[in-house]
């Protein structure tokens, strides 16, 4: 048996090296996202033009250094209608993700808290609402209460509730079975306390990242329904119903439906890329 | 006391290894690039394989053995740089052999077997499925004569029932069963070399003590293995010659038997010493230890201040759980004990015997299904959770992994914050300064207290499990596998701690482990489970020295150990 300790013949170096991703599709996500707050909060300043006045002389302008976006059918500036559109369909879909993530969590929080009967019972109902594609869900409410911004947010709220229902009874249980409850419970904390302390906030924290997923998919799921004719009707520049109105126009002007349908595809996929950095950030925190 | 000595090998010194080596590694070093920097993390290993030999590689967790490993077998990783003079397999340089050849040699050449089988194997798979599939990889006979194959390598690793066996998927064989399915897998095609990276950690001492035959046999057919492994007493059994690793560093290396009784390295002396077992009982593991604690006074301290019955007593608990296809099992079978005050009552048995579950009964977070414990003289697992919530701050629990036992949106300060008793209005001042007391009192200073659990080391994760269950100021600790998952120098400071906050105290703990070197340690009496049922119970110093029960005959007789007394 031999056994050297020798010098080494090739002593490594220390290195060391930058290989850091540049997080840029963040940064774009986040300029999207400013750019949507500020046409939120103040669209005359991002505006060109009146979103609502008609130049009938311009109607069906290509996109230009005029009319960045091109004009609709009655000479309207395409994109100060996008911009001042932000408003309708940010607000439906922030609201409807409220309207959604209280839904679940009461609906989740009966499911993985109360006693067997009650909890099983909304669970199943849970189960039967997901059952339903979304849309066909929203369509039914839509159909049932009559098309306004109002049921708009309404039926897409309903309609994305079960699956993130599910999603919190899941994030419950799995908080109320884990080693830190039951150490809580074996160090004499009562059942509010531990509910309060560890079950409800470490539940609830993993929504954070959903919200922002989940105001990108209800303003699809809005414009889905505007564009059905079952929402904000135009002449609101709301981006669903500028889609609505501009398939009339689909050979003739094809940005009219092209530039909206693209303005909604930025906004998500900004609220998804966000929403996946800010769960990352938050995963990293725990491992 | 000679049961307890697995004599150390004798005769591996007085075979020379002669001849060229099959295996040569000269200054192996390794490093990872991680967030930009570069870490060496093996550092200048050299060594020579002979046929028939086996090399340990002990180390305990971050020392670069498995690294060393896996560098062997080009297994690092991507973004691992390998530098070494030579690694050489019968005088070809496996430094610059390509991908392909690679394949050829894994399998054929040299063996490995994974700490964890579960892991390793393919969940959807039959294990014999598994073992064909290396054999047909290497273009090894017919589709036939590999169906027998397989069938002898299960009957040789010593599965039983190797046809059934052969068919059924990994969830559905026993942990002992798995890992000899898997090294079946590594022996399929005869390799000159095996290495085994801790390929019995996982398991029960009865099975460890088969497997570890089992590779002893093997490296008695001529092949050479190489055993990785944090534990000295594992290697003991099998090795001819020991590398200790430290920091990537080989800190010592020598003939197995000159490493484990004439330790040169202080490291390796502080190891061999840290390694609990029935000889170490009343001794510490590790050096002296700097902490003052005291019991808090508490209402309920003065309450039970003049009870001098058993802190805790089950009588005849029984504990049956129903399987989803409605057939019941019989977790815990009229289990008794009584835990006299400021002793240390030990629960020994393998997986599966109802231990954890008579704990989790002790502790009232299960109901038994019979029989009734009490604490402290008074009825504890019969009264509703609200009358039990005040008494609870009496018991306390640390767990084997203490991580999953903390929230971890809290950072330690948080952690030990909310266990600090309320019972009386305090200001956040006087319970901050508690904190502060318990800290010192499990040996951590307050650097921790920011820090969240995934920034501690598993150490002073434990240590703070400890702190937490020491702040309501109990009477009785309940301590679940609490060392099992830790380096064993790690253990020893753990199991020195407990020792002497015993003394200071006057704790009285409930201690269960599967592991019968930490049980014999630290126990007064000592319960030995089986299958639910107590099968032997007496001091300590009975059950380890004079077991009476056949059960506990073999399971000391399978407990590798180092012979203490060699000084």
């Amino acid at each position: 048996m031999t056994l050297q300790q020798k010098v080494p013949v090739t002593p490594p170096a220390a290195r060391s090296r930058k290989n850091v991703v540049a997080p840029w599709g963040l940064g774009a996500a986040l300029a999207a996202l400013l750019f949507f707050v500020a046409a939120l909060v103040a669209p005359q300043v991002l505006a060109t033009h009146d979103p609502y006045a008609l130049d009938l002389a311009n109607a069906l302008q290509a996109p230009s250094l005029a009319h960045w976006f091109g004009t609709d059918e009655s000479g309207r500036d395409l994109y100060s209608r996008v911009v001042w559109g932000t408003r309708d369909s940010l607000l439906i879909g922030i609201g409807a993700t409220a309207v959604s993530l209280t839904i679940a969590l009461i609906l989740g929080a009966i499911a993985a808290l109360a006693g067997k009967y009650v909890a099983g019972t909304v669970n199943r109902v849970i189960e039967v609402l997901f059952a339903f594609p979304t849309l066909l869900l929203a369509l039914l409410l839509v159909t049932v209460i009559g098309p306004s911004a109002f049921s708009q947010v309404f039926a897409v709220g309903v309609g994305t509730s079960p699956g993130y229902a599910r999603m919190i009874r899941g994030q419950i249980l799995s908080a109320k079975n884990s080693g830190y409850v039951e150490a809580a419970t074996a160090l004499g904390h009562s059942r509010g306390r531990i509910l309060r302390h560890h079950v409800i906030p470490n539940a609830i924290r993993p929504l954070v990242a959903v919200i922002a997923l989940s105001v990108g998919q209800s303003i699809v799921w809005a414009s889905s329904l505007a564009f059905l004719g079952l929402g904000v009707a135009p002449p609101s520049p709301e981006w669903g119903a500028l889609l609505d109105a501009g398939r009339l126009y689909i050979t003739q002007a094809p940005w009219l439906t092209v530039i909206p349908g693209l303005v909604i595809v930025t906004l998500a996929i900004a609220a998804t890329t966000i929403g996946k950095h800010i769960q990352a950030s938050l995963e990293k925190g725990e491992k | 006391m000679t049961t307890l000595v697995t004599e150390i090998r004798t005769d591996a010194v007085g075979v020379a290894p002669t001849g060229d080596p099959r295996l040569s590694v000269h200054n192996l070093h390794v490093g990872f690039t991680r967030g930009g920097a570069f870490h060496e993390v093996v550092k200048d290993v050299s060594f020579d394989l002979h046929a028939g030999q086996c090399i340990a590689i002990v180390g305990e967790s971050g020392s670069g053995k498995s690294v060393t490993a896996r560098s062997i077998v080009g297994l690092t990783g991507r973004n691992a740089t390998v530098e070494s003079a030579t690694i050489s397999l019968d005088g070809e340089d496996l430094t610059t052999v390509g991908e392909k050849r690679w394949r050829e040699i894994r399998g054929r050449r040299i063996g490995f077997i994974l700490q964890d089988a579960l892991v390793s194997l393919d969940p959807l798979r039959p294990v014999g499925k598994e073992i064909e599939e290396a054999l047909k990889l290497h273009g090894w006979g017919d589709r036939s004569s590999r169906k027998r194959k397989v069938i002898e390598l299960l009957d040789s690793v010593g599965v039983p029932h190797p046809e059934l066996r052969a068919r059924q998927r990994p969830d559905e064989l026993s942990g002992g069963l798995r890992q000899r399915a898997l090294i079946a897998s590594a022996l399929a095609l005869d390799p000159e070399i095996i290495i085994a990276d801790e390929p019995t950690t996982a398991l029960d001492v009865t099975v460890q003590a088969q497997v570890l035959s089992l590779l002893d046999d093997t490296k008695s057919r001529g092949v050479s293995i190489i055993l990785i492994s944090h534990d000295l007493s594992v290697v003991a059994h099998l090795a001819d010659h020991i590398l200790v690793m430290k920091g990537g560093v080989v800190v010592e290396s020598g003939p197995a038997q000159q490493v484990l009784t004439r330790p040169e390295h202080e490291y390796t002396k502080s190891l061999i010493g840290a390694v609990p077992s029935e000889h170490t009982r009343g001794r510490r593991l590790g050096p002296e230890l700097d902490i003052v604690a005291t019991a808090h006074p508490t209402r309920f301290a003065e309450e039970f201040a003049d009870y001098t019955g058993p802190v805790l007593e089950a009588r005849n608990l029984v504990k049956r759980f129903r399987s989803p296809d409605g057939s019941v099992s019989t977790a815990v079978n009229d289990v008794s004990f009584e835990l006299q005050p400021g002793t240390t009552l030990g629960i020994v048995g393998e997986s599966g015997s109802g231990k954890s579950t008579t704990a989790r009964i002790a502790l009232a977070l299960t109901g038994a299904d019979e029989g009734s414990v009490t604490l402290l003289g008074r009825e504890w697992s019969s009264i509703r959770e609200s009358q039990r919530r005040p008494l609870r701050k009496r018991i306390s629990v640390v767990y084997q992994d203490p991580l999953s036992s903390f929230d971890p949106r809290w950072n330690t300060e948080r952690i030990l914050l909310d266990a600090v008793t309320d019972e009386e209005p305090s200001t956040l001042a006087e319970k901050k300064a508690r904190v502060r007391e318990l800290l010192a009192q499990v040996g951590l200073t307050d650097a921790v207290l920011p820090r969240f659990p995934l920034q501690l080391s598993g150490g002073q994760r434990q240590r703070v499990a400890i702190a937490r269950a020491l702040a309501p100021s109990p009477s009785v600790i309940v301590l679940d596998e609490a060392v099992s998952a830790l380096d064993v120098s790690i253990q020893a400071q753990i199991l020195d701690l407990l020792v002497e906050l015993q003394k200071q105290i006057g704790l009285s703990y409930l201690f269960i482990s599967h592991d019968l070197g930490v049980i014999s340690h630290i126990s007064d009496t000592v319960l030995v489970m089986k299958d639910g049922a107590v099968v032997e119970r007496g001091t300590a110093d009975d059950v380890f020295n004079r077991p009476q029960h056949p059960y506990t005959q073999q399971l000391v007789g399978s407990l590798p150990t180092l012979d203490q007394e060699i000084p």
